[in-house]
């Protein structure tokens, strides 16, 4: 699993897509915090970064699926899926390898934005009035959200030999698993069934983080949701037909 | 027996790829696989190397099942796949190198070193793989099936893509490779085969047809053999076919002839008598043997 974790990170570093990412993650937040008229902090007023956390996670329904798209897709398409399956190494180790690299990536993407946290502790008045509390939880629900699309894009691609196709695909399951379920609760009237709905998106669970809440069922929401899309990825590699 | 196949069958939705086939490789010798295009024999090497399931029937590598012990027939094999499939944008070490930590090996660097040295690399080694020329893209191919050192090697078509020179180097190679492990190998190129096998297994259909030492699939069909003969001046050709033992005469030209005779019978001591005695002279006689290509295309049409 290690040599092909190593060999994905490598592919990210000696080719463009990963830097893209990247720049294109920070520079989309930036603008929206620090520039841009009716998002910007200084405008708003409050020392907080809202802002960020409502915006990433639809800044990473695009990026996520455009880093994982090739990982699997690529691989059918050249044919070195033929050489991966015929080493020593069981199919979870090359879903696994390729999960953790795209996931280290998006890990990357989102450290930066540290900065933005000092910064706004700094801005506060008085200095450091802030919720750290709620900081800390919607970074890791970010990284959380990541690691979840990432396990989308992943399954996204394993399914098709075509990249587009597997972009688009993974974009729509991204949105649906986000705020899908919660569309589809408003539909209902307010009761039980209602909360079930929406509890099964991914939004319901992050927005709970964002209130500096670390709940474990939260957290076992998001693990369920990657171990499902990965073995989903290794039964459809295991079936051995595309 | 390093490598055992039985009773395998491989269907693709209706279709029969492989149907029923057998037969063994043992170490030490080169097995020649051959047979028409979409005979079957990539799909059997596919089996073999774990990349696809068969329908029924097994193969053994080393006495281990492939579909019960994957990853250690996996760990034997060294496999050379048919459209070599390799990363474009890696570097030639650092594939290699990405390959054997696949296997688990310690000393990456100094093996993928080894193998660009033995199979002639040395000259392209710092290139990326996407900027080698179809002939050195194949050794990379051939480098990173042996990085290993696995007992079994299966090459599908190791030979295409490789000008005439590359072709003797990557010969001698799979020759001297040969020697102890078990090859088993594809190709169209009969010459290939002469130079190469031990054993020929040929297959059409899905079905073995032939499964022969080289010498004796050279017999195959061989009840009678041919000898040309050339002489100074017009000859008789009638005198010729009342000889015994001769079953048919083609005449060539004026002064060259086909004579085919039974395998009984050598026919050369009286061919020369009869030349001498008819007042002619006899310039030259050659045995023909039947080429490999003419055995193919009669198991194989």
């Amino acid at each position: 699993m290690f040599s092909i974790f190593k060999k994905e990170l490598n592919s990210f570093l000696f080719s463009l897509i990963g830097y893209i990412v990247v720049l294109v993650f920070l520079v989309g937040n930036s603008l929206f915090i620090w520039v841009l008229p009716e998002t910007n902090l200084f405008d708003s007023g409050f020392a907080s970064l809202d802002t960020l956390f409502n915006l990433a996670p639809f800044l990473y329904m695009f990026l996520i699926p455009a880093i994982t798209m090739k990982s699997i897709a690529e691989e059918k398409k050249t044919g070195t899926i033929e050489l991966l399956f015929t080493k020593p190494i069981v199919d979870m180790d090359i879903v696994l390898g390729k999960y953790f690299a795209c996931s280290l990536l998006v890990l990357f993407s989102l450290l930066p934005t540290l900065v933005y946290y000092v910064s706004v502790y700094f801005l506060g008045n008085p200095v450091g009035n802030i919720d750290s509390a709620g900081f800390v939880g919607s970074f890791l629900g970010l990284i959380l959200l990541g690691a979840v699309f990432v396990s989308v894009g992943i399954f996204s691609s394993s399914l098709t030999d075509n990249q587009i196709v597997a972009f688009i695909l993974s974009l729509i399951l991204c949105y649906l698993l986000y705020q899908g379920f919660d569309l589809l609760s408003g539909i209902a009237e307010k009761g039980a069934v209602t909360l079930f709905i929406s509890q099964l998106g991914i939004q319901y669970h992050y927005l709970s983080f964002s209130k500096g809440l670390l709940d474990s069922r939260d957290i076992l929401y998001f693990l369920i949701v990657i171990v499902v899309f990965l073995q989903g990825t290794r039964f459809k590699l295991e079936s051995r037909n595309w | 027996m390093s490598v055992v196949v039985k009773n395998l069958s491989k269907k693709y939705g209706s279709q029969l790829a492989v149907d029923n086939v057998s037969f063994s490789a043992e170490r030490g010798q080169i097995t020649g696989f051959l047979g028409p295009n979409g005979a079957g024999k990539s799909t059997t090497m596919k089996i073999a190397t774990g990349f696809v399931p068969a329908t029924s029937g097994s193969i053994e590598i080393a006495g281990l099942d492939v579909a019960k012990h994957p990853l250690e027939t996996k760990r034997k094999i060294g496999y050379l796949a048919e459209h070599n499939p390799l990363y474009l944008d890696m570097y030639v070490h650092e594939y290699l190198s990405f390959v054997a930590s696949i296997y688990g090996l310690k000393n990456t660097k100094s093996l993928s070193a080894q193998m660009v040295e033995k199979v002639g690399l040395v000259r392209e080694q710092n290139k990326k793989i996407g900027a080698l020329s179809k002939g050195y893209r194949q050794r990379v191919g051939l480098a990173q099936a042996l990085i290993h050192d696995p007992e079994v090697l299966v090459l599908d078509e190791p030979l295409t893509g490789l000008d005439p020179n590359q072709i003797v180097e990557i010969r001698s190679l799979i020759k001297e490779l040969g020697r102890d492990k078990t090859v088993i190998f594809s190709t169209h190129i009969m010459q290939e085969v002469q130079f190469l096998c031990d054993r020929v297994v040929i297959i059409n259909k899905g079905k073995i047809v032939a499964d022969k030492s080289l010498t004796e699939l050279k017999n195959v069909g061989q009840d009678r053999k041919v000898v040309h003969i050339e002489l100074a001046t017009i000859y008789d050709a009638n005198s010729l076919r009342n000889m015994t033992g001769v079953l048919e005469v083609v005449e060539l030209t004026q002064n060259q002839a086909k004579v085919y005779y039974s395998e009984q019978v050598d026919i050369r001591p009286e061919l020369f008598k009869w030349a001498n005695e008819s007042g002619n002279s006899l310039l030259s006689m050659k045995v023909e043997e039947d080429s490999l290509e003419n055995i193919f295309y009669k198991l194989t049409s």
